[in-house]
């Protein structure tokens, strides 16, 4: 099952570049066909995966490079289920919203969505340390060539800012996890849980893993790849950057800087937590002041992972601060409905400046205002989306800020106080965009003549918008397929509790 | 009941998913069809939730709905409590909410927006239902965002229009900061007592009643901490000093929403809080005087404001944030019932003004300066005696409605002897007078005196046959029976009868109500008792002032402005709050923001570090391309330089010289 995951959409991209190298239409309907077909299983994953089990399921293990004990070793838990499934559903939307804008070499495009897809599957179904990498490493190859050939005018500045930026992270984590090798004796993840490293040891691992992640998050002060790689990446590029490949680093603290070296951790949250609650106040504060839509919705999305690292590295402070497993656990679960959540709101956003986008060709938010009174349809769904990314009940975007701000009240009363101030300031660069953007009189005649939604777009937007809703209605199946995993991974950091 | 619970919540919802998504298919009349039989099912269903739970002896109904999530032992959920103060509002939300769905039938007739506006009115009796309804705090989370959500849709609703979608913007994040207390209000509740439904909350408070932390480097109580923070959260909501500055902007919204959002129901959510609140406000005296002050300040110094006002819905406005001061002194006097009591005639007075200015404002084609109105009586009969009767109910003539409820404020925070109960007490008191002043001053102005209409205005006033519209006419009319006689009817059972036994909890020693039900008669006698107090005589002095001013002799004023200028001067620039927040906060924040943006992401981060280090990487390289220069010479150079220093290591080491 999931190395059908995994290689279906890599070989579905390959046969995307030859069915359709000269003919656009058949490579579009190809690739929907592929990416509909992995969504489908992806579902059937989410269905047939049995909710109340902590441990790793659809095992696959097979021996790989033998003589360095490298595997192919594959499984999924709650924690990464539930991103296998999101990453299926949005590179979905990728190959839709694609349809009729890329003209420019769409088969070649789709195909690297699809293949990007598989490699991001591969990501979070990796068991073996290596194969981890290797899916880990590959996944820039793709990506740095959808926003060198699909992006702005300034793209090469911003893929190499991006590549190197990335890449220097993760070459100090593969030497951790050599190292881990040969304290484990093997490159299974979960025999690197439970080593009783020194903490010295344990200091040196979690500082490499955290230049990989740290960057991939991305976290203050490594965050500055993020607003140029979106501002010149093509919609789907900015769509599974924001809503995938960011909770990689999220997804990484979790399988391995938390349980590897679970007593680092616990040593230096302080800048964890530090660098988290200055994503908070002073990206949200830089998001206002941007003059450019993709840059503000890029630094709003820095911003909203501040939120996840804060609620996986608070967990020791709740526990020093009220002693309650409930709380550290709702830390741990608001971090993961958080980034589930990310990747609908910030894909919506930035599906809602592509719609703008095509029609305008311009990001500036000055080029803007009243465009409601040509694109009511659109309006709306942008006013839901920005209050969802303001953080409004009933919204997904709700759900995880208010289990991490009630989470972090446990640790102590400032840090709840500084992270609720992400209430403000969200709403404040949302709502203030939404303001420039979407309201007031008909700004000027390229305005005037704006059309509203297509179908095709309406279909996109509302399913996102059902799913947003959906999630912060009713949030319990997937906090409920969550919490096993992360109990068990609260065990594994916090043994004694 | 259950089935009932369910149909009074989700009928205005299904009508703003219909009025809303398929507006345009099912055309605008439908939609409004839809949309208030929806609103009239709702509050049909109240009425009989009231009735049964007044007189049929149904029993207190808390019950899950849903679970929303569980993590770990903690179980979040949606769910209902209906006991009476749940009732009540249910009945004084939906009935003004269906008054305002009819009245809207006409006001907006004209206007494109149609279906949208009865899809937000229908959203907006939605989401202060389930905030009302709600047996814990995520639910009132929700009720509560959601509520504001829609007052943001509908003040920006002429969304082309700059001043509305400022004053749009400016309300959502005001109330954000008030939403930033009332979180961290949840969080705690939840940290200290251990679950966020309200039963389990309440029960825990009570046992614990002394448990305190540590905050600000010193000792608190959970309760004051709890209770400061959920009532910023009500500040926000029900504007009060210093979170008020919203609600006047607000009526850049269109007047059916000012009557419903912005003066009878959503205001009120603040009120309705601490009430429900009372087992955890009534543990800390520190909490209720801060109610009590704040509550003290606004009723007095907006009331101020009202007075310098020359637009007829910003008087109103300033009213409305006087009035909720008047709620939030009677609930810092732990006269919860008193608040309450008076949040319901003053949903009905207030909703009754604000149409009757709409009715005004529709019938001089959208003036709303009073300057340009004036001797209105003649032209528009019918609002002319529902306003009168509002405004009498609001200044608190005796045997209406407004003057039960006030004097029982008056009375009870006389009453109690909490930390600034004094100044309450003069602040109340001085308040009567003010809003005598102002109520009448509007009502001169407008009906009384010379014409000073715009003659645009007055042609098209001339068409109208001695009302404006009869669909706008009944809502009026059908508030002003309650405005006029609800106060006298119910009173005694609300106040004295231990009505609200089961839902609200007062320690023996601060209930002040109880204190005054000893000597209470019944209501007649207790609006003969008028005679001998204090309030009704400044009440008419108020009036009797305003008509000496504006009807006997206009020509003094001047006389006693001019003498006042500097006063003036600082109401009718409010105190100076806009400006505060506008460069103190609003500009403040962006200049930092920028200042982050250039100096730290740009400069710091982008100029020295990540550029930097490939700048110096450049430059290394170029250093090191010289070594590499293709000449052997060179190159047997270093060899020679290296081999020599290595060969010094190695006969160092042997030799034990280092």
């Amino acid at each position: 099952m999931l190395s059908l995951l995994v290689w279906l959409p890599v070989l579905g991209g390959i046969g995307v570049l030859v069915a359709g190298r000269d003919d656009a239409a058949r490579a579009r309907w190809f690739a929907l066909g592929v990416a509909a077909l992995v969504f489908a299983l992806a579902v059937g994953l989410w269905v047939a995966f049995e909710a109340g089990v902590a441990g790793m399921q659809f095992i696959e293990r097979a021996d790989w490079i033998s003589a360095f004990g490298i595997q192919y070793y594959l499984g999924v838990d709650g924690i990464s289920m539930p991103l296998v499934v999101l990453t299926a559903f949005a590179t979905l939307l990728v190959v839709v919203a694609a349809w009729e804008v890329v003209q420019y070499k769409p088969a070649q495009y789709l195909a690297a969505f699809l293949i990007m897809e598989g490699i991001m599957i591969g990501v979070f179904s990796a068991l073996d340390a290596i194969l981890f990498y290797v899916f880990f490493e590959a996944m820039l190859i793709p990506m740095f060539l959808i926003i060198g050939i699909w992006g702005g005018p300034n793209r090469i500045y911003a893929t190499l800012k991006f590549f190197l930026y990335t890449f220097l992270g993760s070459v100090m984590m593969l030497i951790a996890l050599i190292y881990l090798r040969t304290e484990a004796g093997s490159f299974a993840i979960q025999d690197f849980y439970g080593l009783q490293l020194p903490l010295a040891t344990q200091m040196v691992l979690f500082l490499a893993f955290l230049a990989a992640f740290a960057v991939k998050v991305p976290m203050f002060p490594v965050h500055t790849w993020l607003p140029d790689a979106h501002v010149e990446a093509p919609t789907g590029g900015s769509v599974i950057l924001a809503a995938i490949t960011l909770k990689i680093g999220g997804y990484g603290f979790l399988r391995f800087s938390l349980p590897i070296a679970p007593e680092a951790s616990m040593a230096l949250d302080w800048l964890l937590i530090g660098l988290s609650l200055i994503a908070v106040v002073y990206i949200g504060l830089v998001a206002m002041v941007q003059a450019d839509l993709k840059k503000l919705i890029a630094y709003s999305s820095i911003a909203h992972m501040g939120f996840v690292t804060l609620g996986f590295f608070l967990i020791f402070r709740i526990l020093a601060g009220s002693g309650s497993r409930d709380g550290a656990l709702l830390a741990l679960e608001g971090g993961m409905v958080q980034m589930i959540s990310h990747g609908f709101v910030s894909a919506a956003m930035f599906l809602c400046v592509g719609v703008l986008y095509d029609r305008m060709h311009t990001r500036r938010i000055a080029d803007y205002g009243g465009v409601a009174s040509k694109m009511p349809v659109f309006a709306g769904f942008f006013v839901l989306f920005a209050m969802a990314n303001a953080g409004l009940p009933g919204t997904s975007g709700f759900v995880g800020e208010f289990m991490i701000v009630l989470a972090s009240f446990q640790a102590g009363f400032w840090y709840a106080a500084i992270a609720a101030l992400t209430l403000i300031l969200g709403a404040a660069y949302s709502l203030w965009m939404i303001k420039r953007v979407v309201y007031g009189e008909v700004d000027n005649e390229h305005v005037d003549t704006l059309t509203d939604v297509t179908p095709r777009e309406r279909l996109l937007l509302g399913t996102l918008a059902v799913a947003i809703i959906a999630v912060g209605v009713y949030p319990a199946p997937l906090v409920e397929v969550m919490e096993p995993s992360l109990d068990a991974l609260f065990r594994i950091v916090v043994p004694t509790f | 009941m259950k089935t009932i619970y369910l149909l009074v919540v989700l009928a205005p919802l299904f009508g703003a998913v219909i009025a809303g998504l398929a507006g345009n298919v099912i055309g605008r009349s439908n939609a409004a069809r839809i949309a208030v039989a929806a609103v009239a099912v709702s509050a049909l269903g109240s009425l009989w939730v009231l009735y049964q739970h007044v007189w049929g002896g149904a029993p207190v109904f808390d019950e899950t709905l849903y679970q929303w999530a569980q993590v770990g032992g903690l179980s979040l959920e949606v769910g209902f409590l209906i006991d009476r103060l749940t009732a009540v509002m249910m009945v004084v939300v939906t009935s003004v909410s269906l008054a305002v769905h009819v009245y809207t039938i006409g006001y907006m007739h004209d206007d494109a927006g149609y279906q949208r506006f009865f899809s937000y009115i229908n959203l907006f009796t939605f989401a202060m239902l389930m905030l009302v309804m709600a047996n814990n705090f995520l639910q009132l989370f929700f009720g509560w965002e959601a509520v504001g959500l829609v007052s943001y849709l509908l003040i920006g609703f002429y969304y082309r229009k700059e001043s509305a979608i400022f004053a749009n913007l400016k309300a959502f994040l005001v109330n954000r900061v008030g939403d930033f207390g009332f979180l961290l209000g949840i969080a705690a509740v939840l940290m200290y007592y251990g679950s966020l439904d309200y039963g389990e909350v309440f029960a825990a408070a009570t046992l614990r009643p002394d448990m305190s932390l540590s905050i600000f480097g010193t000792e608190a109580l959970v309760a004051t901490v709890a209770g400061v923070l959920l009532f910023i959260g009500a500040m926000g909501k029900s504007a009060q000093v210093p979170l008020h500055v919203w609600l006047p902007d607000s009526m850049e919204g269109p007047t059916p929403i000012s009557a419903l959002i912005h003066a009878a129901t959503m205001v009120t959510a603040g009120i309705f809080l601490v009430a429900r609140m009372s087992p955890i406000f009534e543990l800390s005296d520190a909490a209720l005087s801060v109610v009590l002050v704040l509550g003290a300040v606004t009723a007095l110094f907006m009331g101020l404001v009202g007075l310098v006002q020359n637009d007829i819905k910003r008087v109103i406005a300033y009213s409305t944030l006087s009035q909720l001061g008047y709620m939030f002194v009677a609930l810092g006097a732990s006269a919860y019932a008193a608040g309450v009591f008076h949040l319901m005639t003053h949903a009905f007075f207030k909703a009754l003004l604000f149409l009757g200015a709409g009715a005004v404002i529709v019938a001089l084609h959208h003036e709303q300066d009073m300057r340009r109105m004036g001797n209105l009586r003649r032209y528009l009969p019918m609002t002319h005696i529902t306003m009168l009767l509002g405004t009498l109910a609001l200044v608190g003539t005796p045997f209406f409605s407004g003057y039960y409820s006030k004097d029982v404020i008056i009375e009870a925070v006389h009453a109690a002897d909490r930390f600034g109960a004094g100044f309450a007490y003069w602040a109340v008191l001085l308040g009567v007078f003010i809003t005598a002043l102002y109520s009448f001053r509007l009502y001169f102005m407008v009906f009384w005196g010379e014409e000073r209409i715009d003659p645009h205005a007055k042609a098209h006033i001339s068409h109208l046959p001695g009302y404006v519209l009869p669909v706008m006419q009944w809502p009026l009319v059908a508030l002003a029976v309650p405005s006029v006689v609800i106060g006298y009817f119910t009173i005694e059972p609300m106040l004295f009868g231990g009505f609200f036994d089961e839902a609200i909890h007062v320690l023996s020693d601060n209930d002040v109500l109880a204190k005054k039900g000893e000597t209470f008669h019944g209501p007649l006698a207790f609006g003969l008792h008028a005679a001998v107090n204090p309030a009704f005589w400044l009440a008419v002095a108020g009036a009797v002032v305003a008509w000496f001013f504006y009807i006997a002799r206009p020509d003094l004023r001047p006389a006693l402005t001019r003498p006042m200028a500097p006063l003036i001067a600082v109401l009718e620039r409010k105190y100076g709050f806009d400006e505060l927040y506008r460069d103190g906060f609003a500009g403040g924040g962006r200049q930092l923001g920028a200042l982050f943006w250039r100096g730290g992401d740009q400069a710091i981060i982008d100029g020295v570090i990540v550029n930097g280090t490939a700048r110096t990487i450049g430059r290394l390289a170029q250093g090191l391309r010289g070594v590499q220069s293709g000449y052997l010479y060179h190159y047997a150079f270093a060899m020679i330089i290296g081999l020599l220093l290595l060969l010094t290591v190695f006969v160092g080491r042997w030799q034990g010289w280092f």
